[in-house]
């Protein structure tokens, strides 16, 4: 009986031992896999600020004021002018069977700030 | 004990008969028996207590050697960023972004590298020294040498370098040559709102990281703020509105060219709010690469001097309308009550004369739409010096501007000691007090408002402030009335626009000599408006430095013909981004015909 008892609670202390290892080296994987994301994150939180300036600076007034000027002739961009408010009854009612516009699809996104050509190089 | 002791008698029979046959007291063995059963006893109780003792200092001494273990290991182990925390993910710019009031960025951070140099470490310092001077035109190549080839061991050679400039300096291959992770902070939209933003400089300095400091405008005022990790680099939103603020600017650089101005400001605020939606002062700056502070030449004169909140000017006759409307207010007369402008008034050597003759008498409105310096005179005189003084200081003329610019307190009014009766005159048609074009501003709104107080603000707001009612409520709207009779009859007809309706008061005011007395050739002419005329909304200041109109025979000074067509084009451009309807002469209609005429 007494044999029994202490080969039981060896095993016992085997089991538990295995138990602890393993949960010992998932919890590491797991801390692992959480920094690797934390590291992801802060690069896509710097590569955000890097878009957020570039699309900033890309849509200064200045730049849009030049390119509305330069483009004249195909576009013939003019400011904003009290003219162009309307009233609400010039506005047409559209018609019963509106003819759905098609829609563009864009499958290609071009990426242009420079961390995502660091990530496709690593 | 387990096993039990085996019990010595008291009085062992054998031994107590045997001492009676001695003849000896059976009771002496007794006493020493039971003598040595206590002493057993008291040995045992001793060993006991003796072994606790043992063990609750053995306790004692594990504790302490733990702690002091703990503190051995947490003195001597090198510091780590914990592995697994919420904390991580939130590491965000150490600055926080400026924001418009529709969220588009004003001014945030980008990620950069500095580079310094390990002079000790360098294998060929005049290789590097040659190559750097190469790829950064303005170092000087000589003095690079010196540094590198000399005894020091550390050089900062640039603050900020971008990605192809690091690229090249790693092409260089130079070991001592080292980068710094920087933030840079980056106004993106260039000069506009520089006066507001200010900028930013690099506070303390390490090579793994810079502090960024405000400099001036709201990045010093909310410095606190935009470093506080707390805040965990929440935006600061601003209440100017880009887009206007890029409209203003460029039809206030062509106005004051057009009118060969040396200097230009402008305000335009929510009447409502108080928020200012859109503060130029011209010639501006790039925040980007802010110069440094002037050395020579008249500091007001510098890019740097906010013209719209440092700059206090005497603005002349855009006062008049206070002294109407308080006249107004108190009940002493009507706009349409006569009154007497005979002149000169001539008060000890001075006196006070009009632009024109305006004849004999005027009524008020007439003395505000011709702006009669005379009639305001003696407005003034009918409301007493300390009502004067009271209403204007109700209208924070008399203080700096609560704005949230660490310029702010710089714009202190200039008033007079010693307010005397002539100074009460001098008042009423803006000379003998100086203030700041947002000083104007926020008078004018409060106007605007109805009579209630407004203060500036370039917070963005949740809603109209309710200010205390400085001015009753009919008398804010004669006075708004007599604004759009003074655009449409009188001396600022030039602002009266298409889609439009404008009310507002010019004021054309001789610069001051520094050395005493008045320029003759040289005047602040200012057009303090607000629109649309019948509901206001807006309140928009513009004025001109030494600006001068010269299509004419004669140049011509007046704002008249100066500030009022610049302010005229301004709201023309401006108020369609802000969302105002037109009114007043809506483009006719291409498919509605009246037939019945």
């Amino acid at each position: 009986m007494r044999t029994l008892l202490y080969i039981l609670s060896f095993a016992a202390l085997v089991g538990l031992g295995f138990w602890a290892y393993q949960e010992n080296y998932r919890t590491k994987q797991i801390v692992n896999e959480a920094e690797r994301l934390q590291v992801q994150i802060s690069q896509a939180r710097a590569r955000l600020g890097v878009l957020k300036a570039e699309w900033a600076y890309l849509n200064r007034p200045d730049r849009l004021r030049e390119l509305a000027e330069l483009n004249f002739t195909p576009l013939a961009l003019m400011p904003i002018s009290p003219d162009q408010f309307g009233r609400m009854d010039q506005v047409d009612y559209p018609s019963s069977d509106p003819v759905p516009a098609p829609l563009v699809e864009i499958n290609n996104p071009v990426e242009v700030s420079t961390m995502s050509m660091q990530e496709a190089g690593q | 004990m387990s096993a039990p002791s085996l019990r010595i008698p008291l009085r062992p029979l054998a031994r107590i008969l045997d001492a009676r046959q001695r003849g000896e007291n059976p009771d002496a063995i007794e006493k020493e028996n039971l003598r040595l059963r206590h002493e057993e006893m008291r040995d045992r109780a001793r060993i006991r207590a003796e072994g606790r003792i043992v063990l609750l200092g053995a306790m004692f001494a594990l504790a302490f050697a733990t702690i002091g273990l703990k503190m051995w290991v947490v003195a001597e182990s090198e510091p780590a960023e914990p592995r697994t925390s919420i904390a991580g993910s939130s590491i965000v710019a150490q600055r926080g972004d400026i924001l418009d009031r529709h969220g588009r960025v004003l001014a945030t951070n980008l990620d950069t590298f500095a580079l310094y140099a390990h002079p000790h470490q360098m294998v060929e310092p005049e290789r590097a020294a040659q190559e750097l001077a190469s790829i950064f035109p303005d170092l000087d190549q000589d003095r690079l040498t010196r540094d590198f080839t000399g005894k020091r061991r550390f050089v900062w050679i640039r603050r900020k370098i971008s990605p192809e400039q690091r690229q090249a300096v790693h092409d260089i291959g130079e070991p001592g040559l080292l980068f710094g992770p920087r933030e840079m902070r980056l106004y993106p939209n260039g000069a506009l709102a520089a006066h507001i933003l200010g900028g930013a400089s690099y506070g303390e300095e390490g090579v793994h990281a810079a502090e960024i400091k405000g400099t001036a405008g709201v990045e010093r005022e909310f410095n606190d703020f935009l470093t506080d990790p707390a805040n965990g680099g929440k935006p600061l939103q601003l209440s100017i509105d880009l887009t206007v603020q890029a409209a203003a600017e460029q039809m206030l650089y062509g106005g004051m060219r057009l009118m060969n101005a040396k200097g230009a400001a402008s305000v335009l605020m929510d009447a409502k709010t108080g928020e200012i939606i859109s503060m130029v002062s011209l010639p501006d700056f790039d925040p980007n690469d802010r110069p440094g502070l002037p050395t020579e030449g008249h500091p007001d004169d510098s890019p740097l001097f906010n013209r719209a909140v440092q700059g206090v000017y005497e603005l002349g006759s855009t006062f008049k309308i206070f002294a109407a409307a308080q006249a107004i207010d108190l009940g002493l007369v009507k706009p349409e009550t006569i009154v007497d402008i005979k002149g000169p008034i001539r008060w000890g050597r001075h006196s006070i004369r009009d632009f024109h003759n305006y004849g004999k008498e005027l009524s008020v409105a007439d003395i505000i739409i011709k702006s009669s310096n005379i009639g305001s005179a003696r407005l003034a005189e009918m409301i007493g010096n300390d009502l004067q003084k009271q209403f204007l200081g109700q209208l924070g003329l008399f203080e700096p501007t609560p704005v949230e610019m660490v310029e702010a307190p710089s714009g202190q009014p200039l008033v007079q000691k010693n307010w005397t009766d002539l100074t009460a005159m001098t008042v009423s048609y803006g000379h003998g007090i100086s203030v700041s074009p947002l000083h104007l501003a926020a008078a004018y709104a409060t106007i605007a408002n109805d009579g209630k107080r407004v203060r500036p603000t370039l917070l963005v707001q949740d809603g109209p402030q309710d200010g205390p009612q400085v001015l009753s409520y009919a008398a804010a709207l004669q006075a708004q009335d007599l604004l759009r009779l003074v655009v449409s009859e009188g001396t600022a007809s030039f602002a009266r626009i298409d889609h439009y309706s404008v009310g507002g008061k010019t004021g054309t005011a001789d610069k001051p000599k520094p050395t005493g007395g008045y320029y003759k050739d040289k005047t602040i002419s200012t057009f303090a408006s607000m629109f649309p005329a019948h509901d206001p909304q807006y309140v928009l200041i513009v004025t001109l430095d030494e600006g001068v109109e010269t299509s004419g025979s004669e140049p011509r000074r007046t704002a008249g013909w100066t500030a009022v067509p610049v302010a005229a084009e301004m709201i023309t451009r401006i108020a369609p981004l802000l969302g105002l309807r037109p009114e007043i002469a809506p483009a006719t209609l291409a498919d509605i015909t009246l037939t019945s005429q």
